[in-house]
């Protein structure tokens, strides 16, 4: 992966945005239980943060992917897990399949106001009854006249109470499961959409997550994001997307976090020598640290491996398996050698060692991403073995 | 990383030694407790295997380093770790400060010989008292006129007792330690070079090892790698190249194996289907595949950064030390799914089992690597601390 000055110059824009914008306010964020979205994703859009790898014609950068990747790294500079995530279901999850399939008009009305910032944008996949497991979702979309009405649920939806559209997936035919899906726009303003509560989660405390009913929601027919019936092959190649940026969003996260006990353990006298003296501490920190360069290394080569025209499900699939497991990893280290320090509710690791226990559960549980990997690997079971 | 047609070419001729020449005779060596190292490596020499990266002056193929990674990679398709060692040793440790340093009459003499695969090359750091702390190895080399006499002992060398020369480093100066060393071309057949013994190993045991003393050994002052004085220096630099091979060669041989317990599980039936089937087996393997995608990541991102003239001896220790890591998991987690067929000493599962255990050991130990590591993190205590 070779990066030039414009990656350079990325990295240090969203780093200057992150210092006077984000890392500031964190905190009461944290307390408040919800960030203001559309405050600030209107400051990175006007930064033009928002839309690196999309069309210049609906204001984005038309750069590649690799500079969307970068975005995700940079993003590790924030204390905490919420923005990050909240930021990335608006450049990388909700936002990658109408930026590829949808037609004009439909990108001018919700693509251009999501890149500059104006709207937010949430992504209406999982249900109480479908996270990973998406073909079985159970929300309909019936077509009556020049409208889809729309009928069931979403759940585990970020950004949620503060978005202004969906990016829906839901079954609109009665064919195969792989087959009978669309993603469609749905205002989140529309009459029968109803937010039934903001979700009271272990960590990521700054982020609005919601569960929503929708009951008999009319949208119009083209608001269908490309071709109906293609909605699950669109899932899953923006989830590729979603794994490279989890992959990628958890390098700084995870340096962040070793560098603040670096220099916690460096000032902590025990036994009249500083903490971090002991080999047993500075040895584990290297040895983390060796598997963030590893992580970075897979995350790169996926980068470039996509960017050359190659599928890369095996390994997205793979970074994200990786960054779920040593986020936790490097979050429980650490911990322990900050002590009481460390188990006190705003320490910056005890945040990330809330925050980064989603890693293995979101944008598919590690689980999911084994079975991929068996399945590349061709050895998962018959289903009747299974 | 973009590989080139030349890169495939590599490939597929060192194959198809290994197929013709090398794994039809391995389990024969490995009984035998040795491989015939001039007949190999004269077919490698033959085929210009043997100087990919060195100068075409002394019949190398001056490519960049890349090439020479690949070799190292490809090398993994040989059935046991005790052949691939040896022509490491060869290429990559042995030779590269002659190559870089060595006077055009040396690099005649002994340079161009080993390319060509006629003589068998060994390197002489590690003593019974020193090896992985390089500074306080004891043997001496005294200038009487025009000759260095040597005199002390090396420990632990491979291809020792079939080598025609071998890459000296002695303290030739009284000076503070990593200023008074030098590297010496040592002819083997030299008066007062006695092989004590041959090392009876755990695993790598087709490869000789030996112990060896010199008492009295004169070689010509003419024979000195570049500068006198130097000898640790370039050492240092020469360890850069082995411990990114130690870390590439390890990949194949862990897809190998893995490819392999994929086959044997899917064959052996237990209470009435596949053993493969069991999802704790198939995830485990998934889990194995993507950890060896990490340490191949992160090889090949030091070479890319090797060859854009970075310092990466941060990146080649930290490969080093997750390759010594993974390849004793990956053994160990294999070996079991084997069941009692993977505890025969003939099995694949039990020689890749006794052979890795090297890895974390030669080359620098995991605990060096962490030192190292620890020591570009800036978290390496004071002496007085440690």
């Amino acid at each position: 992966m070779k990066f030039t000055p414009e990656h350079e110059a990325l990295r240090q824009t969203w780093k200057t945005l992150i210092d006077r914008e984000v890392n500031p306010h964190v905190d009461q964020w944290e307390k408040e239980g919800q960030f203001p979205a559309h405050e600030l994703f209107k400051k990175m859009g006007d930064a033009g943060l928002l839309g690196v790898d999309k069309p210049v014609e609906f204001g984005g950068s038309g750069l590649d992917f690799s500079y969307a990747m970068i975005c995700s790294e940079s993003l590790g500079l924030v204390n905490g897990g919420s923005i990050p995530m909240a930021t990335g279901v608006q450049i990388s999850m909700a936002t990658p399949a109408l930026a590829r399939y949808g037609s004009d008009e439909l990108r001018r009305e919700f693509l251009a106001p999501s890149i500059s910032g104006d709207y937010v944008a949430c992504l209406g996949v999982s249900e109480t009854g479908a996270g990973s497991d998406v073909a079985s979702i159970k929300t309909t979309a019936r077509r009556v006249g020049g409208d889809w009405v729309i009928n069931g649920g979403k759940m585990w939806t970020t950004n949620g109470a503060q978005a202004d559209w969906m990016c829906l997936l839901a079954n609109t035919g009665d064919g195969p499961v792989h087959k009978n899906k669309s993603l469609i726009v749905v205002p989140m303003k529309n009459k029968g959409i109803s937010i039934v509560k903001k979700l009271n989660k272990l960590g990521m405390r700054a982020s609005d997550t919601v569960q929503t009913f929708l009951d008999e929601v009319k949208v119009p027919v083209r608001y269908t994001i490309g071709q109906p019936g293609s909605g699950f092959i669109y899932q899953m190649q923006q989830f590729q997307e979603e794994r490279l940026w989890a992959g990628a969003g958890t390098l700084m996260g995870c340096e962040r976090i070793i560098n603040a006990t670096i220099d916690y353990t460096r000032e902590r006298q025990v036994f009249g020598r500083p903490l971090l003296d002991n080999q047993v501490v500075h040895f584990r920190l290297a040895e983390l640290k060796s598997e963030v360069e590893a992580l970075r290394a897979l995350v790169y080569r996926a980068c470039e491996e996509y960017l050359a025209g190659k599928d890369v499900t095996m390994l997205a699939s793979m970074a994200k398996l990786k960054a779920g497991r040593l986020r936790r990893e490097v979050s429980d280290a650490c911990l322990q050698y900050w002590g009481g320090a460390g188990y006190l509710w705003d320490s910056p690791v005890a945040r990330s060692y809330r925050d980064g226990r989603l890693g293995s559960i979101g944008g598919g549980a590690d689980e999911v991403m084994l079975q991929i990997i068996s399945k590349l690997m061709g050895t998962m079971p018959r289903l009747g073995n299974r | 990383m973009q590989f080139t047609q030349e890169h495939e070419e590599i490939r597929r001729t060192l194959r198809a030694i290994i197929d013709k020449d090398i794994n039809p005779h391995v389990d024969q060596w490995e009984e035998e407790g040795i491989f015939p190292a001039h007949r190999v490596f004269k077919k490698l020499g033959d085929a210009g295997l043997l100087g990919i990266n060195k100068p075409a002056e002394y019949g190398g193929m001056a490519l960049d380093y890349s090439y020479a990674m690949v070799m190292a990679e490809e090398l993994g398709h040989i059935r046991c770790g005790s052949v691939p060692m040896a022509i490491g040793v060869q290429t990559d440790m042995a030779t590269p400060a002659l190559a870089r340093y060595g006077s055009d009459e040396l690099r005649r003499e002994f340079l161009a010989p080993s390319i060509a695969g006629d003589y068998v090359a060994c390197l002489g750091v590690s003593e019974t008292g020193a090896g992985s702390d390089v500074a306080s190895l004891k043997t001496t080399a005294r200038r009487i006129g025009g000759d260095w006499v040597i005199n002390g002992g090396k420990m632990w060398t491979t291809n020792g007792t079939q080598a025609d020369w071998m890459c000296l480093l002695a303290n030739t100066g009284e000076g503070p330690v990593h200023k008074n060393k030098s590297l010496i071309c040592l002819p083997m057949k030299t008066a007062g070079v006695q092989i004590v013994k041959k090392l009876d190993k755990l695993g790598m045991r087709s490869s000789d090892t030996a112990q060896i003393f010199f008492d009295n050994v004169k070689v010509p002052v003419r024979h000195t790698i570049g500068q006198e004085g130097m000898g640790f220096v370039y050492q240092m630099q020469q360890f850069q190249e082995e411990r990114l091979w130690g870390a590439i060669s390890a990949v194949v041989g862990m897809e190998r194996l893995i490819d392999e317990t994929v086959e044997y599980t899917r064959e052996r039936k237990v209470f009435g289907r596949p053993l493969l089937d069991n999802q704790v087996i198939h995830f485990k393997l998934a889990e194995f595949r993507t950890e060896v995608e990490l340490v191949r990541s992160l090889c090949y991102r030091a070479c890319e950064e090797y060859l854009d003239g970075q310092d990466v001896t941060t990146l080649a220790s930290m490969a080093k030390l997750k390759a010594g890591r993974m390849v004793r998991l990956v053994t160990d987690g294999c070996l079991q799914y084997w069941g009692g067929a993977g505890y025969l000493w003939e099995s694949p599962t039990a020689r890749a089992f006794r052979d890795s255990r090297l890895a974390s050991i030669g080359g620098g130990a995991d605990e060096v690597m962490l030192q190292i590591i620890s020591k570009m993190m800036g978290t390496l205590p004071r002496l007085e601390n440690r």
